[in-house]
This record gives structure tokens, C-alpha cells and sequence, in this order.
């Protein structure tokens, strides 16, 4: 029963990729002022978007640990896996916008990037992460969880900067879409069809891949306590 | 200021005062900066005042994280770091002594090398240079109370002291640019520092008060 349901969520995702990926590529009308080039907009946001979700959820994580690590040890181990695997996979989606992002850029704006205020701190964001999937290569041990825990704490307080930023600063990167003035927003129906579809469709799939993660840190951490408990028993 | 705060305070300047480890270190090293940076750059006119800030941002930077590495890797040497865990007194306080002692490191090195640093660079300064006593302790206070903070993180790592720099750089790095530019316009007499001063302050208020609450999980880490 729990395999079907594995299952048939995998072909789920999958199935909303390709219609996703249909919608953006073949349905979705060319923009007025950019052409075909302006499609990458329906990667580059919705992995924008979810990127802070993944973040938001290893920021969960990590309060979680902080907060279960001295009186509900085994519910700490699963909030450990839980910020480890959000952060992993922020990383990656990170690393998506960072990609489309310039490629975009070299042909909207003619240059591949530019040191504006929110690329900046997109980049910081991303080096903010790999920095604390670095220490949690580096620390050995159990305090290995909770110094990540603080620095996932630290670099969540990035994300607002992040975020606001572009509302505080005049950037180069185009106005938000959405929140924006009033003349925002995807005026086209099929346009907004086409983001949303990838929204879920990119939502479905990081979360798929967060829960095969989360999955397997939980299988490591089993294994580390049964050696551990070997090795006090030998 | 309790007495547990003055004590390690005290105790930090005192072994600074007798061995100058930290101080001559830094000194030396962000003159090298200085002038590494000039030979790279060739810095004259106005291209020396554009630039001069980041200079001095990024040269304070570098210097002070040999400083903020000796801090705790001091108190390892006989144990001394388990006696401070022992300690009744909250470990906020031994985090806040130490970033007082060495932010007064950190500024009286900048207070020696800003005259060399207007020698090097031929600067006169446009704007209000009454403006640069806020905008240098404020970056500096960031710079040492993250320093502090992540170097207590790192010290039971593998490979400290790079590891302080790989953590400590990208979250000090908006409070840096807020820095280089509420410089560069202090400098140029260009634009108004005010907004960046603002971002300091907000960044120094945010990060030393989760610090202070963090300081005792991290210290206490088993």
C-alpha cells in the first residue's frame, strides 16, 4: 500500500513535468518585448520561489533540533534529517536561478551577470548554504547537529535581506511580477497557467527528492547509532 | 557590566597587553593589504578615493580573522575552555567580554593604519569624515561579534581555521558592502551614507542579539 503510494505521487510528478514543460515551451505565448527567451522565466521563478520554501523547511529543521535535542532525542534526529535534506535541496534550486538567471540575462540585458543587489545576494544566499553543507562535512560527532542547527539559524536570517531587498534598492533585475504596482502581474491567462503548472509541477518534484533525502539521512543516522551501540556493547 | 564579564575582559586585554600577539599580527598583516592592494590596483586621483574603502574594509576583514582564530584557540591550550563551561556565570557574558577585547584590537589597528592609509592613497576626504567614527565601529562590531560567534563554532572542527573564514565570509557580507559603500561615499563626498548606516546598524542589532541567545548551544555543544 505504502509503495503504490510512493508509486503513483512519482508518476504524478513526472506527469505534472511534462505537462509543466508542455505549457511553458509549446501553449504559452511569446512575450511581447523579449520572445522566445522570456520561456526560462517559467524555470527561473517557480525555482525561485520554492528555493526559499526549501530553505524555510531546513530552517524548521534546524529550530526543530534545537528545540527536541535535550528532551525528545529521537524527534531531534528526525528534525537534523529534515534541515539537512531542506538545505541539500534549496542548494540545488538555488543553483537553478543562479543558472537560468544569466542565461536569461545575456540575452534580455546583453551581459551575463551583473553585481545588482538581488543577484548579490542570491549568490550570498547560495555561498551561505554551501558553507553550512561544508561544516557539516568538516565537524565530526554529534555536535556535528547542533553547530549546523545554529548556522542554519544564521543563514536563514539572510533570507529576509534577500527577499526585501529588492524592494529597497534600485536593481537592475526586472520588478516583481507579482506585489509589484499595480500595472504587475501576468496579464495573458495562458502565461499564468504556464507558471503555475510549473510552480506545482517544480514544488511536486523538490519534494519528492526531499523525502527520498530525508529518507536516506534517517537510514545513516540508524546505522551511526547501531555502531555506536556496538561499540559500547564490544 | 557584571563582575564575570569585566573579569574575562580584563584577563583578554591583559594577555594582549603582555604578548601583543594578536596586535602586531593584524597590524602587519592589513598593512600588507594596504599595500598589496596598491601595487595591484595603482591607485591614483580620484580611482584611489573610489576604491580606498573597499581597501580598508577588506584589509580590516582579512587581518582581524587571524585575531578571531587565536581568541578561542587560546583558551584550549590548558583546558582553559572546559573551566569557562564550568563556570556559573552565563556564557553570553565570556561572549560578549570577548568580542569587546577584540574589537578594541581590531580598532586600534585601524586607528594606526588610517594615517598610512591616507598617505598611501593621497586622500582627502569629501564628505563628513566626522561619519567614519560610526561607519568603522559599526562594520568592525559585525565583523568581530559573527568572527567570535563562528570561531566558537568551528573550533572542535576539522580544520578551524579555514573553516572560520568559509562561514564567517558569506554572512558577513551585506554588512560589508554596507560598509564599503557608506565608505566610498563618505570618501567621495557622493550620495548619502545614511541608508547603508542604517543597514549596519540593523545587521549589528540582529546578529549580536542571536549571538547572544545562541552562544550558550553552540558553547555547550556535546
Amino acid at each position: 500500500m505504502k509503495k503504490a503510494a510512493i508509486g503513483l505521487y512519482v508518476l504524478i510528478t513526472i506527469a505534472l513535468m511534462i505537462w509543466g514543460f508542455y505549457q511553458a515551451i509549446y501553449v504559452a505565448p511569446n512575450d511581447a518585448m523579449q520572445g522566445e527567451v522570456s520561456r526560462i522565466f517559467y524555470y527561473h521563478v517557480p525555482t525561485a520561489m520554492l528555493c526559499f520554501l526549501f530553505f524555510a523547511i531546513s530552517l524548521v529543521g534546524s529550530i526543530g533540533y534545537l528545540a527536541y535535542r535535550r528532551g525528545n532525542p529521537l524527534r531531534a534526529q528526525a528534525a537534523d534529517a529534515l534541515a539537512l535534506a531542506g538545505a541539500e535541496i534549496g542548494v540545488i534550486y538555488c543553483t537553478v536561478v543562479l543558472i537560468t538567471g544569466p542565461i536569461w540575462g545575456r540575452r534580455a540585458w546583453g551581459i551575463w551577470w551583473t553585481w545588482d543587489w538581488r543577484l548579490t545576494t542570491t549568490l550570498v544566499l547560495w555561498l551561505i548554504y554551501v558553507s553550512y553543507l561544508l561544516l557539516r562535512r568538516f565537524a565530526a560527532g554529534p555536535q556535528v547537529q547542533t553547530l549546523a542547527a545554529v548556522l542554519g539559524i544564521f543563514g536563514a536570517l539572510d533570507v529576509p535581506i534577500v527577499y526585501m531587498s529588492n524592494r529597497w534598492f534600485r536593481t537592475q533585475h526586472p520588478a516583481p511580477v507579482f506585489g509589484g504596482d499595480s500595472d504587475s502581474g501576468l496579464k495573458d491567462p495562458l502565461m499564468l497557467h504556464a507558471f503555475g503548472w510549473n510552480v506545482l509541477a517544480w514544488f511536486a518534484w523538490g519534494i519528492l527528492v526531499l523525502c527520498f533525502r530525508y529518507y536516506v539521512e534517517r537510514r545513516q543516522q540508524k546505522i551511526a547509532a547501531n555502531e555506536a551501540q556496538e561499540a559500547l556493547e564490544a | 557590566m557584571t563582575r564575570a564579564m569585566w573579569t574575562h575582559l580584563v584577563k583578554d586585554l591583559r594577555i594582549e597587553l603582555r604578548s601583543l600577539d594578536a596586535f602586531v599580527s593584524m597590524l602587519f598583516f592589513s598593512l600588507l593589504v594596504v599595500v598589496l592592494f596598491s601595487i595591484a590596483f595603482d591607485p591614483h586621483g580620484e580611482f584611489s578615493r573610489d576604491i580606498a574603502g573597499g581597501v580598508l574594509s577588506v584589509a580590516t576583514m582579512f587581518a582581524s580573522v587571524s585575531a578571531l582564530n587565536q581568541a578561542w584557540a587560546r583558551e584550549i591550550r590548558h583546558n582553559v575552555i572546559d573551566a569557562q563551561r564550568m563556570a556559573p556565570s552565563p556564557g553570553a557574558e565570556l561572549f560578549l567580554a570577548k568580542v569587546i577585547a577584540n574589537f578594541l584590537f581590531v580598532t586600534v589597528v585601524q586607528v594606526i593604519l588610517a594615517p598610512f592609509f591616507l598617505i598611501f592613497y593621497n586622500l582627502h576626504i569629501a564628505g563628513q569624515a566626522w561619519l567614519l567614527a560610526i561607519v568603522l565601529p559599526l562594520g568592525t562590531w559585525a565583523l568581530v561579534g559573527n568572527g567570535i560567534f563562528f570561531a566558537a563554532l568551528s573550533i572542535r572542527t576539522r580544520n578551524r581555521e579555514l573553516l572560520l573564514s568559509l562561514i564567517l565570509f558569506p554572512i558577513f557580507i551585506p554588512a560589508l558592502l554596507a560598509m564599503v559603500r557608506a565608505t566610498t561615499s563618505i570618501l567621495t563626498g557622493d550620495g548619502d551614507p545614511s541608508l547603508w548606516i542604517k543597514l549596519l546598524l540593523g545587521y549589528d542589532i540582529i546578529f549580536t542579539t542571536v549571538s547572544l541567545l545562541l552562544f550558550d548551544v553552540v558553547f555547550h555543544a556535546e
